[in-house]
């Protein structure tokens, strides 16, 4: 890619992946959430390859990373989602810490960690998804 | 509140992903996970078979009580009907998961093997226990997602080309479903099997519940590979490794197509005549065609698979018997013999057909070839695949003590009782050609040729294949004592009760 295509590239990147946390961690508030906001974040990454090309980053070791840290964003809503059986009424899914006032940051309970791993977990997972195809173009041109 | 219910779909979901991080470290690791996994899920569903008969259990995830007597929440059902599909499940699962140990150590990538394995019996608990048709569409789709990828796991032509077909058809399905589940939300305002009904059965229109009915027929009908949809089967079934095609035609093509067919049309929708008369024909062509299919195959696996179409045909037959008498509102005591030997032989089919694969993921494994023509003489040097296999045999085509000789006769008797003489006729018929084609199984893999004594090649399959096999023969024989009073009360009547009674189950739920 050219330089100009690079330059705004660096410059957005950053800013694009800031939107997506915004959105994660504002998505028991605003419309939104971990999925809407794991689409964005994931789209950052997804930008930097397509500008710098697949030679700048050593995919294949990249994808490695991506598919661990959905497995392990994965697991972490399962146990979040379990731990509702261990506290209280034994009922999963069950939404356990305390609400806060409604419209603050630090509300609604359970929902912003929720919000959390599944912006992770989307965000790796399409990342993974983009890699996969990338890698398997490449290889099938060898 | 049982809290065992949610914990049939985490464990396995949990399951997977920890496979899939720690099998970049220690690969046994995974093998012997998946085995543990699904020896706790057998056991949970035992215990769950043996509390569960006529109560209900009915979960509701997160704590959301009904609001003005409308379920908001997500429901989870337990009862008579789902809690036996649970059962074949997680029981055929763990065997396979056994029998995977040795068999799956000649593919590379195990722990994607095991990873998807434990998706897919997460997949399948989940639609098998949710009150909630959306839910079903969700794990639906994860179960069939996970077995699109074991379909192609051994990346050869032939496993590519069945596994793209299954994905086109199987996208196909899903589509259809997913439009019939939007119809009904926009008509209802509610996904609750169980409010449902409720609101269907304030009054609907003809027209447009007629349409419904045949988009999720038609959706649910290519899950489960009844005649006019049943192309990808052969293929899909052939090409997967010998456990997965255990699971797939033992378990899989029940629990997400014939047990969603029966659940959604007893009890979310209100049986009608014209319904019960197509899902009637729909079964008896599979029941006739599968088998005229099959007689002439030459691969072990693609007669397997064409007999899975066959013989789930006298499933769908036998319940659309009961659902015609229930629609004509008379002799309700044929109407649950008739469902009583579908769900029976729902049951038994997946014993032998589970048994039937596994013998021969087994032959494949010992001489390298599916093609009947090419083997023989396997008598003396497999004696435990052969005896087994000449269980399984027997058992598929109805001879005596073995178990599907009482879920055939349960059904032929119910068709005579209701008057449908020529199906029961063509039942019969249909098991002669089973047997048939059975015997040129047994004759061209086990005997046809000398025994070769110097022939080393040939030997016994590993000792948890043995084991797999071995359990599964003893089931087919145990499960006949099904048929006998005392234990079909405690175990297939709760089920009978939550299909023939139309208004037990959404009253059991909304409480109304």
């Amino acid at each position: 890619m050219t330089t100009i295509v690079k330059k705004t590239t660096q410059l957005m990147a950053g800013l694009v992946f800031l939107y997506g946390i915004y959105i994660i961690i504002h998505g028991h508030l605003t419309p939104g959430g971990g999925f809407a906001g794991g689409v964005i974040a994931a789209g950052s990454f997804i930008l930097i390859i397509l500008a710098y090309g697949s030679d700048f980053i050593r995919l294949t070791r990249k994808e490695h990373g991506s598919t661990m840290y959905e497995n392990l964003a994965i697991l972490i809503v399962a146990f979040l989602a379990l731990s509702g059986l261990f506290t209280g009424a034994c009922v999963f899914f069950l939404n356990w810490l305390p609400r806060g006032t409604t419209g603050e940051l630090a509300s609604a309970g359970m929902l912003p960690l929720y919000n959390i791993f599944v912006g992770i977990e989307v965000a790796s997972s399409i990342v993974t998804i983009f890699l996969a195809l990338v890698i398997f173009k490449e290889e099938m041109s060898e | 509140m049982n809290p065992l219910i949610p914990l049939f779909v985490m464990i396995p979901l949990a399951g997977a992903f920890l496979i899939m991080i720690t099998g970049r470290f220690a690969v046994w690791f995974g093998r012997y996970l998946t085995t543990l996994i699904l020896t706790v899920l057998a056991a949970f569903s035992i215990f769950s078979l043996a509390v569960t008969g006529e109560n209900t259990a009915v979960y509701k995830v997160g704590g959301w009580e009904p609001l003005n007597g409308i379920p908001i929440g997500i429901h989870m059902v337990m009862d008579g009907f789902s809690v036996i599909v649970l059962c074949i499940i997680n029981i055929v699962g763990v065997l396979a998961a056994l029998y995977s140990i040795p068999y799956i150590k000649r593919y590379t990538s195990e722990n994607y093997y095991y990873s998807l394995f434990c998706l897919m019996i997460g997949g399948m608990n989940g639609v098998v226990l949710s009150g909630d048709i959306f839910n079903i569409f969700v794990f639906l789709e994860v179960s069939a997602i996970s077995s699109y990828a074991l379909v192609a796991f051994g990346v050869e032509k032939n496993e590519l080309e069945a596994s793209f077909k299954y994905q086109v058809l199987g996208a196909l399905a899903s589509f259809l479903i997913l439009l019939g589940i939007a119809l009904i939300y926009w008509k209802t305002k509610t996904l609750n099997i169980a409010d449902i009904r409720e609101v269907f059965s304030t009054g609907y229109d003809r027209t447009y519940y007629l349409f419904v009915q045949i988009l999720l027929l038609g959706g649910f009908g290519l899950k489960a590979a009844m005649i006019p949809f049943h192309a990808w089967l052969p293929d899909a079934h052939s090409s997967a490794p010998s456990p997965i095609s255990a699971m797939l035609s033992g378990v899989f093509i029940k629990a997400v197509g014939i047990y969603v067919i029966i659940r959604l049309f007893f009890n979310m929708f209100i049986v009608t005549e014209n319904i019960s008369i197509l899902i009637t024909v729909m079964g008896t062509l599979s029941m006739a065609v599968g088998v005229f299919l099959a007689i002439g195959q030459w691969d072990i696996k693609r007669l397997l698979a064409y007999h899975s179409i066959s013989q789930m045909g006298y499933v769908i037959l036998s319940t659309g018997i009961g659902m015609i008498l229930i629609a004509r509102g008379k002799s309700p005591e044929i109407a649950a013999l008739a469902i009583a030997g579908g769900l029976f032989h729902l049951v038994n089919h997946a014993a032998f057909k589970g048994l039937l694969f596994f013998n021969a993921g087994a032959i494949e494994y010992s001489t390298g070839t599916r093609d009947l023509q090419e083997m023989g003489g396997l008598a003396g040097s497999m004696p435990a695949t052969h005896a087994t296999s000449f269980i399984a045999s027997m058992s598929i085509s109805g001879i005596p003590p073995f178990n599907g000789f009482f879920s055939k006769l349960i059904i032929i008797i119910a068709a005579i009782m209701a008057g449908f003489y020529l199906l029961a006729a063509l039942a019969v018929v249909v098991s002669i050609i089973t047997l048939a084609s059975f015997l040129k199984f047994q004759r061209y893999a086990f005997y046809n040729k000398p025994e070769n004594k110097d022939d080393k090649k040939n030997k016994e399959v590993p000792l948890p294949m043995v084991f797999s096999m071995v359990i599964m023969g003893i089931l087919c024989i145990l499960l006949s004592l099904l048929a006998f009073p005392g234990i079909r009360e405690t175990i297939l009547e709760p089920a009978i009760n939550i299909l023939t009674d139309p208004l037990k189950y959404s009253s059991l739920i909304t409480g109304s």
